[in-house]
């Protein structure tokens, strides 16, 4: 109990002697502030940026490889022939192989991209249909607003029914019940059965597979009722494009299955594509990516921390070393008095402790503010965890400790008849 | 303890200080210099000694090797008693901040502290809580006339205050020695004349002094004179 009174007249101490110097207290501190103010920055910006990433996979689904048409930058045939007919993409043969043949695969679900508009009474929407199956819920699990989701019955009794999004169901009507309406799209009407929520998004170069204008209609039907080719109309020429599945989503049963399933994919596709159309994209892949560009973005950020917290414990040391010069005198006179050497080296210690702290409890407000500018300014997203302030505050103290024993424990190695008579 | 011993310590005066066969010898490069050279004494409680003697002489190196600054090269140094010659460095604070007190030629105040937190310094570093050094720095401070500037700081006052509150944080921790060096050195004759009365008065009261002076007038207020010269007693001389 003694000492800890002790402790805490000598922190007193430490405080008034540091605001004795108030200018001098500010600058020797610097060095810790900036350092311990970026390594929260650092946490934060890497906190965020893995939790982005974690959440983009989330909306992905780490057990996914999701395969998407792409049109050959040279497509050959189409510039050569009159036609303009481009034939690429993804094939039902394609979804069927890889749901039959390659081991691992939990469960496939095709998706026929069509841009129509879609119209319910006054209001008109430009939607982006996607026929698929009801697996498609299952790969890309959103939230139900209300109704409920396609399935296998409306598929067996061809029924004309949609999904909507909530954005798109929104934007068509805005007050009233939207569950149960029709919906003319193309020419046919579909009873809209279910409205669900949209992760649309970026995550790194990936699209999330639904966007915020999708209408899920049955596969079979959307095959029916639009067909595998897509005329583009521009001022004065018209292109065709056949694609038969623009998407394929394929779940893995395990994670760890995740690389080899998809270079068993790649495998497959060579062999029945002659062009490169298919591009092969893995959520994980991308996570182990992110990861990786966090750790190296960590490691840089992390030196540049432990640096200027090193320069700050070195002008620390400096400033304590001049400090310690200063009051030879007051050593002699407190030795003199009867102080041991170790009440000395105390006395010194907690000082520069006491301000390598107030210096990281400056850092940690400054810390907390620079997340806040890289949000706003930048548009990375941070999170400044409990801990990474836990940690900062314990390495200001730290440096102070560490820093603080060398001044300390000259100011007590002082003979005291020289200290005393020190002028 | 028999009841003749016991007679005999009561009658005969216990000695504060007795130094028996003491060296000081530094080291400068190759040289040795004796600064004391055999010094053997003994100082009883109750009295006022006045230590002089000419620069070099070695009545620094004595006060020093009294505060428990320095141990002696060689020697007993028996301090009420116990031989604090070998003393840890430890064991010497120990003693210091138990038994002695010091007052300083140029006073040697610790300026940004207030009157109040020099006068308790002694008692911080004895653990006392702070109400209790708080009432004991009042209580000195109005020893010496100065209960007043309890809360200023020690570049306020005057040289001679200034040596009144190193008199009184000398007197904080009742210690049974009060070594003073050149007490008088940095003040003008009225001013020392005070400090001077103030000591005589502790004398009086029953407080071991020890004095450093050159100066005759000054060391006329002890009642003990210890000369020095070459780091031997040269003579010594007491009031009669």
């Amino acid at each position: 109990m003694r000492s800890v009174k002790f402790i805490l007249r000598d922190v007193r101490l430490g405080i008034k002697n540091l605001l004795l110097h108030k200018l001098r207290s500010l600058l020797t501190m610097l060095g810790v502030v900036f350092g311990v103010g970026s390594v929260i920055a650092m946490l934060a910006v890497g906190e965020g940026a893995s939790k982005e990433a974690l959440d983009q996979i989330r909306k992905l689904g780490s057990n996914n490889i999701i395969l998407t048409s792409v049109k050959p930058s040279q497509d050959e045939a189409s510039a050569q022939t009159r036609t303009f007919m481009s034939i690429y993409g993804l094939l039902y043969d394609d979804e069927a192989r890889i749901r039959e043949t390659i081991p691992g695969v939990r469960r496939t679900a095709p998706a026929k991209l069509v841009r129509k508009e879609g119209r319910l009474k006054a209001r008109a929407l430009e939607l982006r249909l996607v026929g698929t199956t009801p697996e498609w819920a299952l790969l890309v699990r959103r939230p139900v607003v209300a109704g409920r989701l396609m399935n296998h019955d409306d598929i067996a009794q061809r029924r004309n029914v949609c999904v909507l999004t909530e954005y798109g169901a929104r934007r068509l009507l805005a007050t009233e019940a939207t569950i149960g309406q029709p919906v003319r799209i193309g020419g046919q009407y579909f009873e809209v059965v279910g409205i669900v929520r949209s992760e649309s998004g970026q995550a790194g170069a990936l699209q999330t597979p639904d966007q915020n204008i999708d209408a899920y209609i049955p596969f079979s039907l959307c095959r029916e009722y639009f067909g595998d080719i897509t005329v583009r109309r521009t001022t004065g020429s018209r292109s065709m494009e056949m694609v038969e599945l623009h998407q394929a989503i394929v779940e893995v049963e395990a994670t760890e299955q995740v690389p080899a399933v998809a270079a068993a994919i790649e495998a497959m596709l060579k062999r029945f594509h002659k062009k490169d159309d298919v591009r092969v994209s893995v959520p994980l892949a991308l996570l182990r990516q992110a990861e990786a560009t966090k750790k190296r973005f960590n490691i840089v950020l992390g030196s540049i921390a432990a640096i200027s917290l090193l320069v700050g414990g070195i002008g620390i040391m400096n400033i304590m070393l001049a400090s310690v010069t200063e009051r030879i005198k007051e050593i002699g006179i407190r030795r003199a008095i009867g102080a041991k050497r170790r009440q000395i080296v105390l006395q010194f210690l907690i000082e520069t402790v006491v301000l390598a702290t107030v210096g990281g409890a400056i850092g940690m407000g400054i810390g907390l503010l620079i997340p806040g500018l890289v949000t706003r300014l930048a548009g990375m997203p941070t999170v400044v965890t409990p801990h990474s302030l836990a940690l900062s505050l314990g390495i200001s103290m730290g440096v102070g400790l560490v820093f603080g024993i060398y001044p300390a424990v000259r100011a007590a190695r002082l003979d005291p008849i020289v200290a005393l008579r020190h002028e | 303890m028999s009841p003749q011993d016991a007679e005999r310590a009561a009658a005969e005066p216990r000695q504060a200080v007795v130094l028996d066969d003491v060296h000081k010898i530094y080291r400068m490069g190759t040289q040795e210099v004796h600064a004391l050279a055999g010094v053997s004494l003994s100082f009883a409680e109750g009295s006022f000694w006045a230590i002089m003697g000419a620069s070099g002489s070695g009545k620094s190196t004595l006060l020093n090797v009294l505060g428990c600054l320095d141990r002696p090269s060689s020697g007993r140094y028996l301090l009420s008693g116990q031989n604090v010659a070998r003393l840890s460095d430890n064991a010497l604070s120990e003693v210091r901040l138990r038994r002695l007190g010091f007052v300083f030629q140029s006073f040697n105040l610790i300026p940004q502290l207030t009157v109040r937190e020099n006068i308790e310094l002694p008692l911080y570093y004895l653990g006392w809580d702070t109400h209790a050094s708080a009432a004991r720095a009042r209580e000195m401070a109005e020893l010496v006339g100065l209960a007043e500037r309890l809360g200023h700081r020690p570049m306020e006052l005057s040289g001679g205050q200034q040596q009144r509150v190193a008199v009184a944080r000398a007197l904080a921790n009742d210690p049974a020695i009060v070594l003073a060096d050149e007490p008088t050195g940095n003040l003008d004759s009225a001013t020392s004349e005070q400090i001077l009365q103030l000591l005589r008065a502790l004398n009086e009261e029953g407080r071991t002094i020890l004095m450093v002076t050159h100066e005759r007038e000054i060391a006329a207020y002890a009642t003990h004179r210890l000369h020095l010269r070459d780091g031997k007693i040269d003579r010594v001389e007491a009031d009669s």
